[in-house]
């Protein structure tokens, strides 16, 4: 019969159109929860798979890489606070394809000697490709990739260019944005510190690596460590060793809050709950300090 | 095609062998070391190809390209790359020398019609003249553009040094801005005696002059029409990027078509050149931006090629990349066929439901390799790094919604169950159709002996009923140990390159279901056999690497002097040559269908223009 054919393709429409109300009675007043999210974005999926952004967003997986960004230690370790990862070895620049980083190696000022640290280190946000080749091939382990895509800015002349300043992340973000990744550098590294630390240990006759500060007090419910970095909320401490707990002798600290109250666990570790949204406490801090570059 | 002679002698040695005999001092063997094929002398190369044609069975020339040898003997030279369709096999490669200064070759457009772009864009790009051709004008770049930007000697605007690294990033690493060096409005050069104020483009007539009118309409006699030229692009979203479409037309029917590209032109191989050999592989995923995973599939066989017993790539890689490359296949032809109905005019419900399918493999490419679109995921000698064991997210940002699935897991039901159902949904939804059926069979016809004869690839020539795909034909990866069928429709028409994709869709399920009993017994094994230096070296030589890529063949001619950048890194788009025997196709068409037309040979820009 002639209009067979247009009936049948009009019949899969009409099943998309019924499967995602049934998907919407399904999850009724539910639609925002985590575990609905993720069963609305699995395979099994018949309705709508729609992430309403920016209300909702799709974290990304811990290989994702957007831009670069440099490695420090913790601005509150106890014996090196904020010191650079970076050896200013130039790799990094020398593998960019694009060749959009450029770095001024560090001087001893005393002995006028190259010494294993950058002066200066500039990533032109505009002309990275965002391949990642940097973070693959530093040997130190010292430059990662970012997961934080928004980057929109007014200014495209200088507000592009990031500086070291700029760049320079904690390791502890690093940590948090890619836990599995993390662990495997830091086996591979033979311990928590940087490889140069270690040597540097090694030869002073101490243990080589220190522990991973975050398993170093998983006990205390109150902890008090020096809250150097501007904003950053010590809670963040004890629950960042969560996702540890299976690897680690599980530290007593962990509640067991089970998938009966998943919607109150926080998504992400030290994030604060907001009406019905998880917020981080410390996202503030960056648009601030944005504001104060451009002017 | 199929009453052809074919050829006596088969394999390549004899060949040549017997093609030196035939003319005795005009051709000669290649013997720098590292190089393969002939040197032909340009005075019998139309003689010569026309015999490879006819007698030996070289009845398609795939790829056609100029070599710069500034300071390595100081010509030009121009490389062809001829295979027999459908049997397949390794190409006979042929070159052609030339003077720099006053650089001329016969054209062979005469004798293989895929030529056509191709020497344009050698003429374009080099300054090379091809004496015979119809239509030899700049085909990327402009009528204002200054020189041929792949000569060695060519210095682009914001030129900083021949080859990368730049000594000016490290230890010194001062930031600047390329723009501020080049200050918008003073980059650009004219050439003598061009100035913009007396700039026409090509006129109407000069339009037709070179497009060689007087077709037969048919049509009413008494219907009395004036012939109109319409520009259909480059801004126009069926042109599916930035891509314009010179039409003259009597009525409604198309009287002659040109296409008119480089609106997206960036020089890619000159960037190629110099760029790292690892530095080319995240650029490669900006050619065809849908099918970056092939693309570093094609890139890293070919290297893989030039370094010989250096790299051995583990079978797991291999694995990998087979699992990569035919889901790349299907997000490709999801992606091709949604927009199908975009293109006859119905907007975006099928293509919505494609893209929402193609979002799970991209999901998981970037859980894999990290990004969705620009994978950057193989490399010389292996792949980046093997799958992860779960698929998951870390919240970074607010309102970030975390997922965590099994990776092996979530393979297992992508491939046996969500991809043939949407695949079947897809086919349930159009193919039976009477408004597509009547929109698409026995339109923008392409028959076989013309799909061969214009250097047609991948579903476009099999939809033309020619069973060559170099999965097969020139088998690379694990491709000879999986089971699979090479999709053909007689009939060359729009609809049958639709139900190739369909078909081949269905083929790299079945690939991928014999693929993932292979993952799981190679769980742990090595993924990486290659230098895990940051920069490589590559022997002297060349090499024409090429993959059957989801849009045809996808080759790269790469040619090395032995240092750490290409000296010549072309690339064989599919896109680009695939668009010439549109303007054939669409003779005679109605306008209307102009569009339908370009949207079933599936070309992306970024490759087309380079
Ligand atoms: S490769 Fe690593 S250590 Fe070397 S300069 Fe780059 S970021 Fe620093
Ligand atoms: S991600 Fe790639 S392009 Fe960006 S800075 Fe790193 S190496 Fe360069």
């Amino acid at each position: 019969m002639y209009g067979s054919g247009i009936l049948k393709g009009l019949g899969v429409t009409f099943r998309h159109l019924i499967t995602t109300f049934i998907d919407d009675i399904q999850w009724l007043g539910r639609k925002r929860d985590v575990d609905v999210f993720q069963q609305k974005q699995s395979l099994a999926n018949r309705g709508l798979v729609t992430v309403e952004y920016p209300d909702e967003k799709l974290a990304v997986p811990e290989r994702f890489r957007f831009t670069p960004f440099l490695v420090t230690y913790n601005l509150d370790d106890p014996d090196y606070p904020g010191k650079d990862w970076c050896t200013s070895c130039g790799i990094c620049a020398k593998v960019c394809p694009p060749q959009c980083i450029w770095i001024v190696r560090g001087t001893d000022p005393k002995t006028g000697r190259p010494k294993p640290e950058p002066e200066q280190f500039y990533i032109d946000i505009d002309i990275c490709m965002n391949c990642g080749y940097c973070a693959e091939y530093c040997p130190f382990d010292a430059i990662k990739m970012d997961h934080n895509y928004e980057l929109a800015s007014y200014d495209r002349t200088s507000a592009h260019i990031h500086d070291k300043a700029r760049l320079s992340r904690e390791i502890r973000y690093w940590q948090s944005i890619a836990p599995t990744t993390a662990a495997e550098e830091e086996a591979a590294r033979g311990g928590y510190d940087h490889t140069d630390v270690q040597k540097a240990r090694k030869k002073a006759g101490l243990e080589p690596s220190r522990p991973d500060p975050r398993l170093a007090k998983p006990a205390e419910p109150e902890p008090v460590p020096t809250p150097v970095a501007v904003t950053e909320a010590p809670v963040a401490v004890p629950q960042v060793a969560a996702p540890k707990a299976e690897a680690a002798p599980a530290p007593k600290a962990e509640p067991a809050a089970s998938a009966a109250a998943d919607s109150e666990t926080p998504p992400h570790p030290g994030w604060v709950k907001r009406g019905r949204r998880w917020i981080d406490p410390n996202a503030k801090v960056e648009p601030v300090r944005r504001k104060g570059k451009v002017e | 095609m199929t009453d052809q002679v074919l050829p006596q002698v088969t394999d390549l040695p004899s060949t040549i062998a017997a093609l030196k005999e035939r003319f005795p001092n005009a051709v000669k063997d290649d013997t720098r070391s590292g190089y393969e094929g002939v040197i032909v002398d340009t005075a019998c190369l139309q003689e010569f190809a026309r015999v490879i044609r006819d007698e030996y069975g070289f009845n398609y020339l795939s790829s056609l390209t100029a070599v710069d040898y500034l300071g390595h003997g100081d010509h030009l030279e121009v490389v062809y790359h001829a295979f027999r369709v459908p049997s397949g096999g390794k190409p006979l490669v042929f070159k052609a020398q030339t003077d720099r200064q006053d650089a001329v070759i016969p054209s062979l457009v005469s004798i293989y019609p895929g030529a056509d772009f191709q020497e344009r864009e050698a003429y374009d790009l080099y300054g090379i003249h091809f004496t015979g051709h119809p239509n030899l004008k700049r085909i990327l770049l402009w009528e204002g553009f200054e020189g041929h930007p792949m000569r060695k000697d060519y210095r682009e605007a914001y030129y900083e040094q021949e080859t990368k690294p730049f000594d000016s990033r490290w230890p010194g690493g001062h930031v600047f801005r390329g723009e501020e060096y080049n200050p918008f409005g003073h980059n650009v050069r004219y050439p003598a005696g061009f100035t913009l104020d007396d700039y026409k483009p090509v006129t109407e007539a000069e339009f037709q002059q070179g497009m060689a009118l007087g077709v037969d309409i048919m049509g009413d006699p008494a219907f009395r029409t004036d012939r109109l030229l319409v520009n259909l692009g480059p801004h126009h979203p069926s042109t599916h990027g930035v891509f314009r479409m010179m039409v003259a037309l009597t009525g409604e029917t198309v009287e002659s078509l040109e296409p008119v590209m480089g609106y997206l032109h960036r020089n890619h191989e000159k960037i190629g050149e110099r760029n790292t050999w690892y530095g080319n592989m995240p650029f490669t995923d900006r050619l065809d931006y849908i099918c970056s995973m092939c693309n570093n599939l094609a890139y890293a066989i070919t290297v893989e090629q030039m370094m010989g017993g250096q790299v051995s790539v583990p079978y797991r890689a291999e694995v990998i990349r087979v699992l990569m490359a035919e889901l790349t296949r299907i997000t490709n032809h999801l992606w091709s066929i949604g927009f199908l109905l975009n293109d006859l005019g119905a907007f975006f419900t099928p293509a919505l439901y494609a893209i929402q399918t193609r979002e799970y493999i991209l999901d998981f490419f970037e859980a894999t390799a990290g990004a969705r679109m620009m994978c950057n995921y193989m490399r010389i000698g292996g792949v980046y790094k093997d799958l992860t064991a779960r698929i998951r997210s870390e919240a970074a940002l607010i309102n970030d919604r975390v997922r965590d699935m099994d990776t092996m897991e979530y393979l297992d039901k992508l491939i046996n169950d969500r991809l043939p159902r949407s695949i079947d949904e897809l086919d349930e939804l159009l193919s039976e159709s009477e408004i597509i059926k009547s929109r698409c069979i026995g339109v923008g016809l392409l028959p076989a002996e013309m799909a061969i004869a214009y250097s047609a690839s991948g579903p476009l020539l099999r939809g033309s009923g020619v069973p060559y795909d170099i999965r097969r034909a020139n088998p690379y990866s694990i491709y000879p140990e999986l089971e699979f069928d090479v999709c053909t429709r007689p009939n060359g028409d729009i609809y049958d390159r639709y139900c190739v994709r369909l078909d081949e869709m269905r083929q790299s399920v079945r690939i991928l279901k014999q693929i993932l009993p292979r993952l799981k017994d190679t769980q742990g094994q090595p993924i990486f056999g290659g230098k895990t230096s940051y920069s490589i070296k590559v022997p002297a030589g060349e090499a024409y690497g090429f993959a059957e890529n989801p849009k045809g063949e996808l080759g790269f001619y790469l040619v090395s002097t032995g240092g750490g950048n290409p000296w010549r890194y072309h690339v064989r788009a599919p896109s680009f040559i695939n668009l010439t025997p549109l303007g054939e196709m669409c003779k005679g068409q109605k306008v209307a269908d102009v569009v339908a037309i370009l949207g079933s040979i599936d070309i992306v820009l970024g490759e087309t223009d380079r």
